[in-house]
């Protein structure tokens, strides 16, 4: 019993992973990541 | 490896790993020679440690950064109605955590790596008081949560506070390089580029007297990661019957926690450090339903 708790939170992790890439997040964050962050680097 | 019957040192292979890890995730050296940054399409991946995306060769995203974009962006878009939370990133998290907890600090994180070399030059050493552990939490809920989420500007959008304001890994990473390669950069340089120099010189200081310090009391990813240390498939374990606590495992720990005290603490790292020192095999792990005690010191403990 104890030990289903790791499992049933991962696959809801998943679940939660599997909306934000089906709502096109992954395009979000990769046209943060492609851009030069310059709050990152100091000079935003 | 041979179930020998008595205690030698193992050699610990995982400094390797991490010089592994932070190559690959960084890997995309051509773009030291350009002056950019990648821009590859699989940029969009998060990356399972603080790894900053304007690293000119990173190759995918830092999870925090990103997390702290869709934070800040959130009320706009709830604004105008666009359906975007943030969920690919905290599902990402939530998975690596319910997997392993905080292990990708210990084998994975570039930043971590770096304080573990520079801890190793010879001088006279500080412990961490173990209160200042507790900031790392702070530090997630105000720089990474709230501050983005309701300091916004007049569109809407809120800025990434522990980016703009903290992380020393981005001023490492990608301040100090881009700003050497760059020169059309160079102009912007002014107070806030300082400040970020500033706090990396004063936290560079910190990884020679303590042991991965940031980690311990700054670092919002390994708080997150820590808090499911106790829940997460993989798992440690402390055999009391063979525990004489003899404090080795203590004094081996690059995060100075009692592991027979509280074998699965958010602050544990999961370096695996004390399951190799420990020679009575008391200390072991756990990971999808397999048990392991390091062969090479699985040793009789006392009677």
């Amino acid at each position: 019993m104890k030990r289903r708790l790791p499992w049933v939170l991962l696959a809801v992790s998943l679940g939660v992973m599997a909306v934000g890439l089906l709502l096109g997040e992954y395009r979000t964050v990769l046209e943060k990541a492609i851009t030069v962050c310059l709050d990152c680097i100091g000079i935003g | 490896m041979t179930g020998k019957n008595f205690p030698r040192k193992p050699r610990d292979k995982r400094p390797w790993y991490q010089a592994a890890f932070a190559l690959g995730l960084n890997a995309w050296i051509p773009s030291w020679f350009k002056g950019e940054i990648f821009q590859g399409g699989i940029k969009g991946i998060c990356v399972p440690a603080l790894n900053c995306y304007s690293c000119p060769s990173a190759m995918g995203a830092c999870p925090i950064g990103a997390m702290q974009t869709f934070f800040g962006g959130l009320r706009f878009n709830l604004s105008v109605a666009e359906k975007k939370f943030g969920l690919y990133v905290a599902g990402f998290l939530a998975a690596v955590g319910s997997a392993v907890g905080r292990m990708p600090c210990g084998w994975v994180c570039p930043f971590g790596f770096i304080q573990e070399l520079i801890y190793k030059i010879p001088t006279p050493k500080l412990k961490i008081p173990h209160f200042m552990t507790y900031f790392r939490y702070a530090v997630l809920v105000t720089m990474v949560v709230a501050l983005p989420l309701l300091i916004v500007d007049q569109f809407g959008y809120g800025e990434t506070w522990f980016c703009k304001w903290i992380c020393p890994a981005g001023t490492l990473e990608a301040g100090i390089p881009l700003i050497l390669l760059k020169a059309d950069l160079r102009p912007l340089v002014g107070f806030m580029y300082y400040w970020k120099i500033g706090l990396l010189v004063l936290f560079v200081g910190w990884f020679v007297v303590s042991q991965r310090p940031f980690c311990r009391t700054v670092c919002p990813l390994g708080a997150f990661w820590g808090l499911f240390n106790k829940g997460s498939l993989f798992r440690m374990a402390v055999d009391d019957e063979k525990c004489t606590l003899c404090d080795k495992c203590h004094k081996d720990c690059p995060v100075e926690i009692k592991i027979y005290e509280q074998a699965n603490s958010p602050d544990c790292v999961r370096c695996l450090r004390c399951v190799s020192s420990c020679k009575f095999g008391a200390i072991s792990y756990e990971f999808l339903g397999k048990k392991e005690v390091s062969p090479d010191n699985r040793v009789k403990g006392p009677a």
